[in-house]
Protein backbone atom coordinates (compact mmCIF):
# COMPACT_ATOMS: atom_id res chain seq x y z
CA UNK A 1 0.00 0.00 0.00
CA UNK A 2 2.41 2.54 -1.42
CA UNK A 3 0.49 5.96 -0.77
CA UNK A 4 3.04 7.80 -2.37
CA UNK A 5 1.77 5.94 -5.95
CA UNK A 6 0.42 9.26 -6.77
CA UNK A 7 0.80 8.96 -10.77
CA UNK A 8 -0.57 5.90 -11.77
CA UNK A 9 2.02 5.90 -14.75
CA UNK A 10 1.60 2.38 -16.04
CA UNK A 11 5.28 1.47 -14.78
CA UNK A 12 5.76 -0.97 -17.69
CA UNK A 13 5.94 1.52 -20.35
CA UNK A 14 9.08 2.74 -21.66
CA UNK A 15 11.45 3.95 -19.59
CA UNK A 16 12.15 7.23 -20.95
CA UNK A 17 8.74 8.31 -20.41
CA UNK A 18 8.19 7.16 -16.96
CA UNK A 19 11.51 8.84 -15.39
CA UNK A 20 10.72 12.88 -15.77
CA UNK A 21 7.70 12.10 -14.37
CA UNK A 22 8.89 10.24 -11.36
CA UNK A 23 11.40 12.79 -10.85
CA UNK A 24 9.14 14.84 -9.46
CA UNK A 25 6.16 13.26 -6.84
CA UNK A 26 5.48 15.80 -4.36
CA UNK A 27 4.03 18.05 -6.65
CA UNK A 28 0.62 16.16 -6.27
CA UNK A 29 1.36 14.51 -3.14
CA UNK A 30 -1.19 16.54 -0.66
CA UNK A 31 -3.82 16.99 -2.97
CA UNK A 32 -4.08 12.75 -3.28
CA UNK A 33 -3.39 11.92 0.66
CA UNK A 34 -5.86 13.79 2.18
CA UNK A 35 -8.85 12.13 1.29
CA UNK A 36 -6.95 8.93 2.13
CA UNK A 37 -8.12 7.73 5.22
CA UNK A 38 -5.68 7.89 8.06
CA UNK A 39 -5.57 5.36 10.53
CA UNK A 40 -6.63 6.97 14.39
CA UNK A 41 -2.84 6.68 16.15
CA UNK A 42 -1.62 8.66 13.33
CA UNK A 43 -3.99 11.28 13.20
CA UNK A 44 -3.48 12.77 16.40
CA UNK A 45 0.30 12.66 16.00
CA UNK A 46 -0.27 14.62 12.81
CA UNK A 47 -2.82 16.75 15.03
CA UNK A 48 -0.20 17.47 17.53
CA UNK A 49 1.96 18.83 14.56
CA UNK A 50 -0.49 20.91 12.68
CA UNK A 51 -1.20 22.36 15.80
CA UNK A 52 2.44 23.48 16.53
CA UNK A 53 3.29 24.10 13.35
CA UNK A 54 0.44 24.98 11.72
CA UNK A 55 1.51 25.33 7.36
CA UNK A 56 4.90 25.83 8.10
CA UNK A 57 4.97 21.74 7.43
CA UNK A 58 3.97 19.64 4.45
CA UNK A 59 2.37 16.14 5.68
CA UNK A 60 4.40 13.67 2.57
CA UNK A 61 2.00 10.31 3.67
CA UNK A 62 0.76 8.73 6.55
CA UNK A 63 0.27 5.35 6.09
CA UNK A 64 -0.21 2.85 8.99
CA UNK A 65 3.18 3.19 11.62
CA UNK A 66 4.99 5.35 9.17
CA UNK A 67 4.27 8.96 8.52
CA UNK A 68 6.34 11.73 7.43
CA UNK A 69 6.62 15.67 7.49
CA UNK A 70 8.78 17.53 4.93
CA UNK A 71 10.24 20.68 7.29
CA UNK A 72 11.74 24.21 6.18
CA UNK A 73 15.55 24.37 7.23
CA UNK A 74 14.61 27.24 9.70
CA UNK A 75 12.44 25.44 11.48
CA UNK A 76 14.29 21.72 11.84
CA UNK A 77 15.87 22.21 15.66
CA UNK A 78 12.00 23.41 17.04
CA UNK A 79 9.81 20.52 15.32
CA UNK A 80 13.15 18.00 16.57
CA UNK A 81 12.70 19.23 19.73
CA UNK A 82 8.84 19.14 20.11
CA UNK A 83 8.86 15.16 18.33
CA UNK A 84 11.59 14.79 20.94
CA UNK A 85 10.18 16.27 23.95
CA UNK A 86 6.76 16.70 23.42
CA UNK A 87 5.75 13.86 21.19
CA UNK A 88 8.10 11.46 22.58
CA UNK A 89 9.71 9.65 19.50
CA UNK A 90 13.11 9.80 21.16
CA UNK A 91 15.72 7.04 19.08
CA UNK A 92 17.14 7.91 16.02
CA UNK A 93 17.20 5.38 13.20
CA UNK A 94 18.64 6.66 10.35
CA UNK A 95 19.55 9.50 8.06
CA UNK A 96 19.49 9.36 4.57
CA UNK A 97 20.73 11.50 2.28
CA UNK A 98 18.63 11.55 -1.58
CA UNK A 99 19.72 13.55 -4.35
CA UNK A 100 18.05 15.07 -6.85
CA UNK A 101 19.64 16.18 -9.45
CA UNK A 102 17.04 16.92 -11.86
CA UNK A 103 15.48 19.36 -9.35
CA UNK A 104 18.67 20.49 -8.03
CA UNK A 105 17.53 19.18 -4.34
CA UNK A 106 19.07 17.19 -1.80
CA UNK A 107 16.68 15.65 0.40
CA UNK A 108 17.74 14.70 3.96
CA UNK A 109 15.46 12.14 5.28
CA UNK A 110 15.77 11.47 9.55
CA UNK A 111 13.81 8.17 10.61
CA UNK A 112 13.07 8.32 14.59
CA UNK A 113 11.69 5.62 16.65
CA UNK A 114 9.94 5.66 19.69
CA UNK A 115 11.44 3.33 22.88
CA UNK A 116 9.20 4.66 25.94
CA UNK A 117 5.64 5.46 24.98
CA UNK A 118 3.65 2.02 24.29
CA UNK A 119 1.55 3.45 21.70
CA UNK A 120 4.00 4.60 19.31
CA UNK A 121 6.78 2.57 20.20
CA UNK A 122 5.63 0.18 16.60
CA UNK A 123 5.85 3.77 14.71
CA UNK A 124 8.84 4.96 12.81
CA UNK A 125 7.95 8.90 12.38
CA UNK A 126 10.15 10.52 9.54
CA UNK A 127 10.90 14.23 8.31
CA UNK A 128 12.45 15.42 5.47
CA UNK A 129 14.43 18.38 4.59
CA UNK A 130 14.97 19.77 0.74
CA UNK A 131 18.31 21.81 0.74
CA UNK A 132 19.71 23.67 -2.15
CA UNK A 133 22.27 21.06 -4.05
CA UNK A 134 25.04 23.47 -4.82
CA UNK A 135 25.11 24.52 -1.13
CA UNK A 136 23.38 22.09 1.18
CA UNK A 137 23.59 23.25 4.80
CA UNK A 138 21.37 22.43 7.66
CA UNK A 139 21.90 22.94 11.06
CA UNK A 140 22.91 19.72 12.72
CA UNK A 141 20.71 17.75 15.52
CA UNK A 142 23.27 16.38 17.48
CA UNK A 143 21.26 18.55 20.57
CA UNK A 144 18.46 16.86 20.33
CA UNK A 145 19.41 13.54 19.43
CA UNK A 146 22.83 12.58 20.45
CA UNK A 147 22.83 9.33 18.29
CA UNK A 148 22.81 11.22 14.78
CA UNK A 149 26.55 12.46 14.92
CA UNK A 150 27.22 9.35 13.41
CA UNK A 151 25.23 9.48 10.76
CA UNK A 152 25.31 12.92 9.90
CA UNK A 153 28.53 12.19 9.05
CA UNK A 154 28.06 9.42 6.89
CA UNK A 155 25.75 12.00 4.64
CA UNK A 156 28.23 14.52 4.68
CA UNK A 157 30.85 12.75 3.23
CA UNK A 158 28.57 10.80 1.02
CA UNK A 159 26.18 13.49 -0.19
CA UNK A 160 28.38 16.99 0.96
CA UNK A 161 25.81 18.15 3.20
CA UNK A 162 27.06 20.83 5.59
CA UNK A 163 25.69 19.90 9.11
CA UNK A 164 26.53 23.96 10.85
CA UNK A 165 27.26 23.04 14.58
CA UNK A 166 28.72 19.62 14.07
CA UNK A 167 31.69 18.84 16.38
CA UNK A 168 33.43 16.91 13.61
CA UNK A 169 32.65 16.83 10.18
CA UNK A 170 35.33 14.65 8.91
CA UNK A 171 35.85 11.23 6.61
CA UNK A 172 34.01 8.25 8.47
CA UNK A 173 33.77 5.42 5.50
CA UNK A 174 35.51 6.76 2.68
CA UNK A 175 39.85 6.89 2.50
CA UNK A 176 41.06 9.94 3.79
CA UNK A 177 42.55 10.99 0.48
CA UNK A 178 39.12 10.96 -0.87
CA UNK A 179 39.29 13.69 -3.97
CA UNK A 180 36.29 13.46 -6.05
CA UNK A 181 33.01 14.48 -5.35
CA UNK A 182 30.76 12.56 -2.82
CA UNK A 183 30.16 9.07 -3.96
CA UNK A 184 26.64 9.20 -3.34
CA UNK A 185 25.58 11.80 -5.52
CA UNK A 186 24.01 10.79 -8.62
CA UNK A 187 26.50 12.37 -10.91
CA UNK A 188 29.11 10.44 -9.43
CA UNK A 189 29.41 7.13 -11.29
CA UNK A 190 31.03 3.93 -10.76
CA UNK A 191 33.77 3.03 -13.06
CA UNK A 192 32.67 0.72 -16.03
CA UNK A 193 28.99 1.28 -16.01
CA UNK B 1 60.20 2.57 23.67
CA UNK B 2 60.68 -0.66 23.05
CA UNK B 3 57.35 -1.39 20.95
CA UNK B 4 57.55 -2.21 16.90
CA UNK B 5 56.31 1.12 15.04
CA UNK B 6 53.47 -0.79 14.09
CA UNK B 7 52.07 -0.34 17.19
CA UNK B 8 52.46 3.26 16.69
CA UNK B 9 52.34 4.43 20.33
CA UNK B 10 52.74 8.49 20.69
CA UNK B 11 53.78 10.12 23.71
CA UNK B 12 52.29 13.68 24.86
CA UNK B 13 54.29 16.12 26.23
CA UNK B 14 53.22 15.62 29.56
CA UNK B 15 54.31 12.22 29.49
CA UNK B 16 50.86 11.48 30.60
CA UNK B 17 48.55 10.36 28.12
CA UNK B 18 49.49 7.55 25.34
CA UNK B 19 47.95 7.25 22.28
CA UNK B 20 47.33 3.50 20.62
CA UNK B 21 46.41 2.86 17.54
CA UNK B 22 44.09 -0.79 18.26
CA UNK B 23 43.58 -2.62 14.51
CA UNK B 24 42.78 -2.60 12.04
CA UNK B 25 44.22 -6.40 11.46
CA UNK B 26 42.81 -8.41 13.75
CA UNK B 27 44.04 -7.72 17.23
CA UNK B 28 40.63 -8.16 18.76
CA UNK B 29 39.04 -5.48 16.90
CA UNK B 30 38.67 -6.64 13.15
CA UNK B 31 39.02 -4.48 10.10
CA UNK B 32 38.40 -1.47 11.92
CA UNK B 33 40.12 0.90 13.97
CA UNK B 34 40.09 2.06 17.48
CA UNK B 35 42.25 5.04 18.55
CA UNK B 36 42.26 5.20 22.35
CA UNK B 37 44.28 7.47 24.62
CA UNK B 38 45.02 6.19 28.00
CA UNK B 39 46.59 7.90 31.06
CA UNK B 40 48.00 4.81 32.90
CA UNK B 41 45.70 1.83 32.03
CA UNK B 42 42.32 4.05 32.09
CA UNK B 43 41.35 4.95 28.79
CA UNK B 44 40.37 8.73 28.42
CA UNK B 45 39.56 9.25 24.95
CA UNK B 46 38.45 6.34 22.51
CA UNK B 47 37.88 7.11 18.85
CA UNK B 48 36.02 4.47 16.40
CA UNK B 49 37.85 4.50 12.60
CA UNK B 50 35.53 2.34 10.36
CA UNK B 51 35.45 2.35 6.87
CA UNK B 52 38.71 -0.16 5.96
CA UNK B 53 36.04 -2.44 4.43
CA UNK B 54 33.70 0.07 2.97
CA UNK B 55 32.75 -1.13 -0.57
CA UNK B 56 29.72 1.04 -1.49
CA UNK B 57 26.83 -1.21 -1.07
CA UNK B 58 24.15 2.02 -1.06
CA UNK B 59 26.00 2.83 -4.49
CA UNK B 60 25.49 -0.41 -6.18
CA UNK B 61 22.00 -1.31 -5.65
CA UNK B 62 21.18 2.09 -7.43
CA UNK B 63 22.73 0.37 -10.74
CA UNK B 64 21.10 -3.11 -10.08
CA UNK B 65 17.45 -4.23 -10.23
CA UNK B 66 15.07 -5.21 -7.17
CA UNK B 67 16.02 -8.98 -7.92
CA UNK B 68 19.74 -8.66 -9.06
CA UNK B 69 20.61 -6.71 -5.73
CA UNK B 70 19.51 -9.84 -3.59
CA UNK B 71 23.12 -11.82 -3.58
CA UNK B 72 25.31 -8.89 -3.05
CA UNK B 73 23.20 -7.45 -0.04
CA UNK B 74 23.95 -9.66 2.22
CA UNK B 75 27.86 -9.92 1.88
CA UNK B 76 28.32 -7.25 4.27
CA UNK B 77 27.18 -10.02 7.64
CA UNK B 78 27.12 -13.23 5.40
CA UNK B 79 26.82 -14.96 9.21
CA UNK B 80 23.39 -13.82 9.25
CA UNK B 81 22.33 -13.41 5.90
CA UNK B 82 18.90 -14.03 6.34
CA UNK B 83 18.46 -11.17 8.49
CA UNK B 84 20.13 -8.72 6.47
CA UNK B 85 17.89 -9.58 3.54
CA UNK B 86 14.99 -9.54 4.58
CA UNK B 87 13.65 -5.65 5.29
CA UNK B 88 15.37 -5.47 1.64
CA UNK B 89 12.16 -8.24 0.81
CA UNK B 90 9.99 -6.95 2.78
CA UNK B 91 10.57 -3.48 1.32
CA UNK B 92 10.49 -4.68 -2.09
CA UNK B 93 7.21 -6.20 -1.41
CA UNK B 94 5.45 -2.98 -0.14
CA UNK B 95 6.51 -0.74 -3.03
CA UNK B 96 5.92 -2.96 -6.19
CA UNK B 97 2.78 -4.70 -3.52
CA UNK B 98 3.89 -8.18 -4.03
CA UNK B 99 1.79 -10.45 -2.01
CA UNK B 100 2.79 -13.48 -0.56
CA UNK B 101 2.32 -17.10 0.33
CA UNK B 102 1.38 -17.69 3.90
CA UNK B 103 4.02 -20.92 3.82
CA UNK B 104 6.52 -18.63 2.71
CA UNK B 105 6.17 -16.78 5.68
CA UNK B 106 6.53 -19.38 7.93
CA UNK B 107 9.78 -20.23 6.21
CA UNK B 108 11.22 -17.02 6.51
CA UNK B 109 10.68 -17.10 9.82
CA UNK B 110 12.13 -20.34 10.65
CA UNK B 111 15.55 -19.54 8.40
CA UNK B 112 15.27 -15.79 10.20
CA UNK B 113 15.47 -17.31 13.53
CA UNK B 114 17.74 -20.36 12.50
CA UNK B 115 20.15 -17.37 11.05
CA UNK B 116 20.13 -15.76 14.80
CA UNK B 117 20.84 -18.61 15.94
CA UNK B 118 23.78 -19.37 13.87
CA UNK B 119 24.98 -15.40 14.15
CA UNK B 120 24.70 -15.58 18.16
CA UNK B 121 27.04 -18.91 18.15
CA UNK B 122 29.54 -17.31 16.21
CA UNK B 123 29.25 -14.01 18.42
CA UNK B 124 29.47 -15.79 21.43
CA UNK B 125 32.64 -18.37 19.98
CA UNK B 126 34.29 -15.02 19.46
CA UNK B 127 33.62 -13.51 23.25
CA UNK B 128 34.82 -16.31 24.61
CA UNK B 129 38.23 -16.17 22.88
CA UNK B 130 37.97 -12.54 23.64
CA UNK B 131 38.11 -13.40 27.27
CA UNK B 132 40.30 -15.91 26.80
CA UNK B 133 38.33 -19.13 27.40
CA UNK B 134 39.28 -21.01 24.48
CA UNK B 135 36.63 -23.95 25.19
CA UNK B 136 33.89 -21.33 24.72
CA UNK B 137 35.52 -20.65 21.50
CA UNK B 138 35.46 -24.47 20.26
CA UNK B 139 31.74 -25.38 21.56
CA UNK B 140 29.91 -23.25 19.65
CA UNK B 141 31.82 -23.08 16.24
CA UNK B 142 31.30 -26.88 16.40
CA UNK B 143 27.45 -26.77 17.10
CA UNK B 144 27.33 -24.06 14.45
CA UNK B 145 28.43 -26.62 12.35
CA UNK B 146 25.05 -28.75 12.94
CA UNK B 147 22.72 -25.38 12.38
CA UNK B 148 24.58 -25.01 9.19
CA UNK B 149 24.09 -28.10 7.53
CA UNK B 150 20.25 -27.38 8.44
CA UNK B 151 20.30 -24.19 6.68
CA UNK B 152 22.43 -25.77 3.75
CA UNK B 153 19.85 -28.31 3.77
CA UNK B 154 17.09 -25.68 2.93
CA UNK B 155 19.10 -23.64 0.62
CA UNK B 156 21.45 -25.08 -0.64
CA UNK B 157 24.73 -22.32 0.71
CA UNK B 158 26.43 -23.07 3.77
CA UNK B 159 26.54 -19.20 4.88
CA UNK B 160 25.60 -16.67 2.03
CA UNK B 161 22.12 -18.32 1.39
CA UNK B 162 20.44 -15.77 -1.16
CA UNK B 163 17.41 -17.47 0.18
CA UNK B 164 15.02 -14.56 0.71
CA UNK B 165 13.34 -13.16 -2.18
CA UNK B 166 10.56 -10.07 -3.00
CA UNK B 167 7.35 -12.80 -2.97
CA UNK B 168 8.65 -15.61 -1.01
CA UNK B 169 11.84 -17.49 -0.12
CA UNK B 170 13.15 -19.05 -3.36
CA UNK B 171 12.31 -22.74 -3.04
CA UNK B 172 10.22 -25.13 -0.33
CA UNK B 173 12.00 -26.91 2.24
CA UNK B 174 12.97 -30.36 1.47
CA UNK B 175 10.74 -33.69 2.60
CA UNK B 176 12.53 -34.64 6.16
CA UNK B 177 13.36 -30.97 7.22
CA UNK B 178 11.30 -30.91 10.20
CA UNK B 179 12.25 -34.44 11.80
CA UNK B 180 15.62 -32.94 11.09
CA UNK B 181 15.32 -29.57 12.42
CA UNK B 182 13.70 -31.09 15.42
CA UNK B 183 16.68 -33.65 16.39
CA UNK B 184 19.20 -30.74 15.70
CA UNK B 185 17.16 -28.08 18.01
CA UNK B 186 16.48 -30.45 21.27
CA UNK B 187 20.64 -31.35 20.84
CA UNK B 188 20.91 -27.51 20.64
CA UNK B 189 19.29 -26.88 23.67
CA UNK B 190 20.97 -29.06 25.71
CA UNK B 191 24.12 -27.49 24.65
CA UNK B 192 22.93 -24.58 25.67
CA UNK B 193 22.06 -25.56 29.21
CA UNK B 194 25.81 -26.45 29.21
CA UNK B 195 27.03 -22.95 27.87
CA UNK B 196 25.57 -21.64 31.15
CA UNK B 197 27.59 -24.02 33.11
CA UNK B 198 30.99 -23.73 31.68
CA UNK B 199 30.97 -20.09 30.47
CA UNK B 200 28.25 -18.41 32.06
CA UNK B 201 28.52 -19.47 35.63
CA UNK B 202 31.87 -19.43 35.43
CA UNK B 203 33.72 -16.84 38.24
CA UNK B 204 36.33 -15.82 34.80
CA UNK B 205 33.47 -14.70 32.60
CA UNK B 206 31.75 -12.94 35.76
CA UNK B 207 34.58 -11.46 36.82
CA UNK B 208 35.40 -9.68 33.43
CA UNK B 209 32.17 -8.77 32.73
CA UNK B 210 30.38 -8.29 35.23
CA UNK B 211 29.55 -4.37 36.31
CA UNK B 212 32.16 -3.40 33.09
CA UNK B 213 30.45 -0.89 30.67
CA UNK B 214 27.69 0.59 32.16
CA UNK B 215 24.93 1.43 30.06
CA UNK B 216 22.04 3.63 31.09
CA UNK B 217 18.29 2.90 29.90
CA UNK B 218 18.47 6.55 28.89
CA UNK B 219 21.54 6.77 27.51
CA UNK B 220 20.89 3.48 25.11
CA UNK B 221 18.35 5.25 23.96
CA UNK B 222 19.99 8.52 23.76
CA UNK B 223 22.80 6.82 21.71
CA UNK B 224 20.36 4.92 19.26
CA UNK B 225 22.01 1.78 20.17
CA UNK B 226 19.35 -1.42 19.71
CA UNK B 227 18.99 -4.85 19.23
CA UNK B 228 20.21 -7.15 22.69
CA UNK B 229 22.19 -3.81 23.60
CA UNK B 230 19.11 -1.98 24.17
CA UNK B 231 17.54 -4.61 25.81
CA UNK B 232 20.50 -5.31 28.49
CA UNK B 233 20.05 -2.14 29.41
CA UNK B 234 16.31 -2.39 30.44
CA UNK B 235 14.44 -1.89 27.40
CA UNK B 236 12.44 -4.23 26.47
CA UNK B 237 12.49 -2.99 22.70
CA UNK B 238 11.85 -5.58 19.84
CA UNK B 239 10.89 -4.99 16.27
CA UNK B 240 9.72 -8.76 16.45
CA UNK B 241 6.99 -7.67 19.34
CA UNK B 242 6.29 -4.44 18.89
CA UNK B 243 6.02 -3.87 15.01
CA UNK B 244 5.50 -7.53 14.09
CA UNK B 245 6.28 -8.92 10.04
CA UNK B 246 5.66 -12.03 8.59
CA UNK B 247 4.29 -14.37 10.84
CA UNK B 248 5.64 -13.53 14.36
CA UNK B 249 2.26 -11.89 15.48
CA UNK B 250 1.23 -15.35 15.25
CA UNK B 251 4.17 -17.43 17.69
CA UNK B 252 4.29 -17.29 20.96
CA UNK B 253 7.25 -16.02 22.55
CA UNK B 254 9.16 -14.07 24.99
CA UNK B 255 11.05 -10.74 24.59
CA UNK B 256 13.87 -10.64 27.40
CA UNK B 257 15.56 -7.51 28.65
CA UNK B 258 17.78 -7.09 32.14
CA UNK B 259 18.13 -4.16 33.67
CA UNK B 260 22.19 -3.96 34.42
CA UNK B 261 23.19 -3.01 31.10
CA UNK B 262 26.64 -4.31 31.42
CA UNK B 263 29.00 -6.69 29.68
CA UNK B 264 27.35 -9.64 31.33
CA UNK B 265 24.06 -8.60 30.76
CA UNK B 266 24.97 -7.66 27.10
CA UNK B 267 26.38 -11.14 26.99
CA UNK B 268 23.26 -13.57 28.58
CA UNK B 269 20.02 -11.41 26.60
CA UNK B 270 21.56 -13.40 23.31
CA UNK B 271 21.86 -16.63 25.21
CA UNK B 272 18.14 -16.51 26.91
CA UNK B 273 17.36 -15.32 22.49
CA UNK B 274 18.75 -18.46 21.43
CA UNK B 275 16.23 -20.52 23.35
CA UNK B 276 13.37 -18.68 22.06
CA UNK B 277 14.39 -18.80 18.74
CA UNK B 278 14.14 -22.82 18.98
CA UNK B 279 10.53 -22.43 20.63
CA UNK B 280 9.75 -20.04 17.62
CA UNK B 281 10.97 -22.17 15.11
CA UNK B 282 9.55 -25.34 17.01
CA UNK B 283 6.30 -23.65 16.55
CA UNK B 284 6.62 -22.51 13.37
CA UNK B 285 7.36 -25.72 11.93
CA UNK B 286 3.82 -27.33 13.79
CA UNK B 287 1.90 -24.57 12.61
CA UNK B 288 3.20 -24.58 8.80
CA UNK B 289 0.82 -24.58 5.69
CA UNK B 290 1.41 -26.59 2.86
CA UNK B 291 0.73 -24.66 -0.53
CA UNK B 292 3.42 -22.49 -2.73
CA UNK B 293 6.33 -20.92 -1.46
CA UNK B 294 6.75 -17.94 -3.83
CA UNK B 295 4.58 -15.46 -6.08
CA UNK B 296 5.80 -15.93 -9.97
CA UNK B 297 7.64 -12.40 -10.66
CA UNK B 298 8.61 -10.82 -14.00
CA UNK B 299 12.31 -10.67 -14.36
CA UNK B 300 12.21 -6.72 -13.70
CA UNK B 301 9.74 -6.19 -10.86
CA UNK B 302 8.58 -2.51 -10.10
CA UNK B 303 6.11 -0.16 -8.63
CA UNK B 304 5.22 3.23 -8.49
CA UNK B 305 7.34 6.26 -7.55
CA UNK B 306 7.12 5.81 -3.52
CA UNK B 307 9.30 4.54 -0.73
CA UNK B 308 9.18 2.19 2.00
CA UNK B 309 10.76 1.96 5.36
CA UNK B 310 10.76 -1.51 6.25
CA UNK B 311 12.37 -3.06 9.87
CA UNK B 312 13.40 -6.61 10.79
CA UNK B 313 15.14 -7.47 14.48
CA UNK B 314 18.31 -9.43 12.66
CA UNK B 315 20.50 -10.71 15.80
CA UNK B 316 22.62 -7.48 16.30
CA UNK B 317 19.25 -5.61 16.62
CA UNK B 318 16.95 -3.74 14.54
CA UNK B 319 18.12 -3.69 10.80
CA UNK B 320 15.84 -1.06 8.37
CA UNK B 321 16.23 -0.48 4.66
CA UNK B 322 14.66 2.69 3.41
CA UNK B 323 14.40 2.02 -0.31
CA UNK B 324 12.87 5.23 -2.53
CA UNK B 325 11.72 3.98 -5.98
CA UNK B 326 11.31 6.28 -8.95
CA UNK B 327 9.01 3.85 -10.84
CA UNK B 328 11.81 2.19 -12.74
CA UNK B 329 12.75 -1.35 -12.58
CA UNK B 330 16.25 -0.10 -10.34
CA UNK B 331 16.13 1.69 -6.73
CA UNK B 332 16.84 5.17 -6.83
CA UNK B 333 18.07 4.89 -3.44
CA UNK B 334 19.19 2.14 -0.75
CA UNK B 335 19.72 3.40 2.21
CA UNK B 336 20.73 0.25 4.95
CA UNK B 337 20.60 1.21 8.82
CA UNK B 338 22.37 -1.65 9.85
CA UNK B 339 22.80 -2.26 14.34
CA UNK B 340 26.37 -2.42 14.14
CA UNK B 341 26.54 1.27 12.40
CA UNK B 342 24.11 2.07 15.63
CA UNK B 343 26.39 1.01 17.88
CA UNK B 344 29.28 2.84 17.32
CA UNK B 345 28.31 6.22 19.92
CA UNK B 346 27.81 3.81 22.68
CA UNK B 347 31.46 2.18 22.10
CA UNK B 348 32.95 5.22 22.65
CA UNK B 349 30.64 6.40 25.47
CA UNK B 350 31.61 3.11 27.22
CA UNK B 351 35.37 3.33 26.68
CA UNK B 352 35.97 6.30 28.34
CA UNK B 353 37.12 5.90 31.69
CA UNK B 354 37.09 2.55 31.70
CA UNK B 355 40.40 -0.16 31.87
CA UNK B 356 42.23 -0.73 28.74
CA UNK B 357 41.78 -4.71 29.79
CA UNK B 358 38.17 -3.87 29.82
CA UNK B 359 38.15 -2.81 26.40
CA UNK B 360 38.06 -6.57 24.76
CA UNK B 361 34.71 -7.03 26.85
CA UNK B 362 33.26 -4.35 26.01
CA UNK B 363 34.01 -4.31 22.14
CA UNK B 364 32.69 -7.59 21.67
CA UNK B 365 29.69 -7.26 24.15
CA UNK B 366 28.25 -4.05 21.68
CA UNK B 367 27.96 -6.78 18.67
CA UNK B 368 29.56 -4.53 16.69
CA UNK B 369 30.83 -5.96 13.02
CA UNK B 370 32.93 -3.92 11.18
CA UNK B 371 31.68 -4.91 7.59
CA UNK B 372 27.92 -4.50 8.48
CA UNK B 373 28.83 -1.36 9.84
CA UNK B 374 30.77 0.01 6.74
CA UNK B 375 28.46 -1.41 3.63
Amino acid sequence: MSSQGDQPEEGSQAKAEAKPEAAKPEAAKPVVQKPVEIPALEKGIIEKFTGRFGDKIKLVYAKPKRIRFNVKTEDVLDFARFLHDEVGFDQPISVAGVDYPKENIIEVVYHIGCCTKPEYTSSVFAFGLKLPRNDPKMPTLIPVYGGVEYHERETFEMLGVIFEGHPRLERLLLPEDWADIPPLRKDFSIKGR
Amino acid sequence: MGLPPSMQVEESEEGRILTISVGPQHPGSGHFRLVVKVDGDIIVDADPDPGYVHRGEEKMCEYRNYIQNIPHLERPMIADSCGILYPFCLGVEEIANIPVPERAKYIRVIMAELNRCIFELYWLGIYGIFLGHSTMFMWPMGDRELLIDLAEAATGARVTHAYFVPGGVRNDLPENFKERAFRQLDYFKHRLDQYKDIFYNNPLFLDRTKGVGVLSAQDAINLGVTGPVLRASGVKHDIRKIEPYDVYDQLDFEVYSMNTGDSYARAYVPLLEMYESINIIKQALEKMPSGSVRTKLGPNPRGPAGESFKRVEAGRGELAYYLVSDGTAKPYRVKMSVPSFRQIPAMSYLLKGSKLADMPAIYWSLNYWPVEADR
